[in-house]
């Protein structure tokens, strides 16, 4: 009997603080869905500000973060509410269907959306269309005409210049590896055979010899990377398609000891990567404006409650940067820790 | 009649001994023949670098696998140990980073989060009667949300704590004899091993889970307090947890909040495929160990291999379904 009572004590404790803690992030973000459900599809109502709920591919990574707070500073500037949310993994599609079920049933004035598998969310989307509801891609965006604009980097361009910079550093020829974190979403197979392509026409003397996937997971993608080098001591150069699979590759290069002797070029950016390219462990990086896309969604949004037309492509744009510039004005902005 | 009872039992007895030695020779072969394959087809499979990457690869899931080990011999289930690896590489990361605690008090709070998350479990399934499976499951949410919420749904680095990336990837033995340069990593799982089979082969906790997983009606009417020793045992399987956890935060430099979905299953995979019945009552340290060195063998083989990674996902789970039917033909035969 006193077990139990401990252990419903400590049960207790756990809910709560998990109850607390799980109502202390949403309210830290700008967020007030309550007055926000009745808000008119047209937007045009002072009294209550347009609710634009903000559907992300996911919230953990930090690269999610910064979206959220570009879509948060948004929200700020034009005077409007916003939620974000996003589902655990980039596998989960039925949990992003939910949402965004639940996002259409709150008759919000337009939704900034990032498909993790656009054919899946049809439906929703020809609903959304028919209440009038706009639609706004963003990052990986929909796979669809219903969206009036998407706000993303190009991934393919953006990974044909990690290319270019690899066969540059690499002298244009000999082995290079690539590391990516799936086959199946549009970013991993974008970043993928933007590089490959790229490689293939520019560059015919340098030869891929492996193209692996680690889900993004850091430890799976540090084995993954050790075993490719191990059974190719003269690759010169290894590509990181994002940030778990770049900080793999690191830690491979490291533990093998093979620090300088291998070129490695990674995505995004992140503390461990930012170090490492300071250090001159990494050559350089791609970094997109991850900030960006979540401002430009919701100020598209925006746009569209107000009638404007808008461009079918908002390009957020993407650079290079190396240990030369990652301190610049142009670079620092778009980095996140 | 008490001759014929002799005559009989000792034959099955035997046959018994024999039984089990073949299956523990199983597994081990299976390994053998891996490596061998994987030998002829590439030399760069055989390097002792690449020996040590396969040994480093299979430390953090060899460790879950061991403390997974103890609960299925309960015949219960633990699926939350990946997460709560999470979680106690989070909080030895809150320890050392955001508090400045040296770091074997990091340690230690690692090791203490594992346990307690293991503590919870195993009261829910022993007072509380939820099925393993269930209590488990909840255990894993809990911790994965917890791990996301106390960490800011952000990776805490250790970078102002030099030494702690050592604690796997140093290596003391390279230090005493120079020219042996094995990471830690490699004597922690080792050395996890040992522990866990001394605990399971010659102490009483040990000898509960067997018994608990044989017949748990049984031990519970010859006096023993069966809902103490599963909660101790869920426990126990929690430290190992704890340990993971501060393991996968050394090697990464850094406890990543995201990670852990997926390492429960690669652990009692590992688990199954050496031996240990899902229906408890039996398995061995030596069986786990071999499983988990199985499947980073062929993780890492297939890699140099360049064999598409959706085929190596095909080969493991073959290999699993395999490892419980001839189990179940073992089973059979007896």
């Amino acid at each position: 009997m006193k077990t139990h009572k401990v252990l419903f004590v400590l049960m207790a404790m756990l809910v709560v603080f998990a109850l607390a803690a799980g109502c202390a992030a949403p309210a830290a973000t700008t967020t007030d869905t309550s007055s926000a459900t009745t808000a008119p599809a047209t937007g045009s109502d002072a009294a209550a500000k347009p609710y634009i709920p903000v559907i992300s591919k996911g919230f953990q990574h930090q690269f999610w973060q910064a979206v959220k707070a570009g879509s948060e500073q948004a929200a700020a500037d034009l005077n409007v509410d916003i939620t974000f949310e996003g589902p655990e993994t980039e596998a989960m599609v039925d949990k992003q269907y939910e949402m965004l079920q639940a996002a259409i049933a709150k008759n919000p004035a337009a939704i900034c959306f990032a498909a993790v598998d656009s054919k899946a969310m049809v439906p929703l989307l020809e609903e959304a269309k028919t209440k009038g509801i706009p639609i706004i891609g963003f990052d990986s965006g929909v796979d669809s005409d219903i969206p009036l604009a998407t706000a993303a980097t190009d991934n393919i361009a953006a990974a044909a210049l990690a290319a270019d910079k690899m066969a540059e550093l690499i002298g244009d020829s000999g082995k290079v590896a690539v590391l990516v974190h799936d086959q199946t979403s549009r970013t991993g197979i974008d970043r993928r055979d933007g590089f490959l392509n790229r490689m293939a026409e520019a560059h015919p003397n340098v030869e891929i010899v492996n193209v692996d996937y680690g889900a993004g997971d850091q430890l799976k993608s540090t084995d993954l990377a050790k075993a490719v080098i191990q059974a190719n001591p003269d690759l010169k150069g290894y590509f990181g398609a994002n940030e778990g699979s770049i900080i793999g590759v690191l830690n491979a290069v490291k533990e093998l000891g093979k620090e300088g002797q291998i070129v490695v070029i990674g995505y995004d950016s992140g503390q461990q990567q930012i170090d490492a390219i300071n250090s001159g462990a990494e050559a350089g990086a791609i970094t997109q404006n991850p900030v960006g896309i979540g401002y430009k969604c919701v100020e598209a949004a925006v746009k569209a409650i107000n009638g404007e037309t808008l461009d079918k492509v908002i390009d957020t744009g993407f650079f290079w940067y190396d240990k030369t510039n990652i301190d610049s004005d142009q670079i620092k902005p778009l980095l996140y820790q | 009649m008490a001759t014929t009872d002799a005559a009989t039992a000792a034959p099955k007895k035997r046959s018994l001994l024999r039984a089990d030695a073949a299956q523990k020779l199983l597994a081990f072969s299976a390994l053998i023949l891996i490596f061998i394959f994987f030998s002829l087809a590439s030399p760069f499979f055989r390097t002792p670098d690449n020996i040590s990457s396969i040994l480093v690869a299979t430390a953090v899931n060899g460790v879950l696998a061991l403390g997974v080990t103890f609960v299925i011999i309960t015949a219960g289930i633990d699926l939350s140990v990946g997460t709560v690896m999470t979680l106690s590489a989070v909080m030895t990361g809150v320890a050392v980073t955001n508090q400045g605690l040296p770091v074997p008090v990091g340690i230690v709070v690692g090791l203490l989060t594992g346990t307690t998350a293991g503590l919870l479990s195993g009261l829910m399934i022993a007072r509380m009667k939820i099925p393993p499976f269930i209590a488990t499951l909840g255990m894993m949410m809990i911790a994965r949300g917890l791990s996301l919420v106390i960490s800011g749904v952000k990776p805490i680095y250790f970078n102002d704590t030099p030494g702690f990336r050592d604690i796997m990837m140093g290596s003391v033995v390279g230090a005493v004899i120079p020219g042996f340069s094995v990471p830690n990593a490699v004597f922690i799982l080792f050395g996890a091993s040992l522990v866990a089979a001394f605990i399971l082969g010659k102490t009483v906790l040990g000898r509960y889970a067997v018994a608990i997983g044989s017949n748990e009606e049984a031990t519970r009417l010859s006096g023993v307090n069966v809902a103490n020793w599963k909660t101790a045992i869920y426990a126990l399987g929690g430290a190992f947890s704890g340990l993971a956890g501060v393991m996968i935060a050394s090697r990464l430099n850094s406890a990543q909040p995201a990670l852990g979905i997926g390492y429960e299953l690669e652990a009692i995979a590992a688990v199954v495929i050496g031996g240990t019945s899902l229906s408890g009552g039996e398995g061995t340290i030596l069986g786990t160990l071999i499983g988990a060195l199985i499947i980073s063998t062929l993780t890492n083989g297939l890699r140099i291999l360049s064999v598409p990674q959706e085929w190596q996902m095909v080969i493991t789970g073959v290999i699993v379904v395999l490892a419980v039917y001839l189990d179940i033909i073992r089973r059979r035969g007896r």
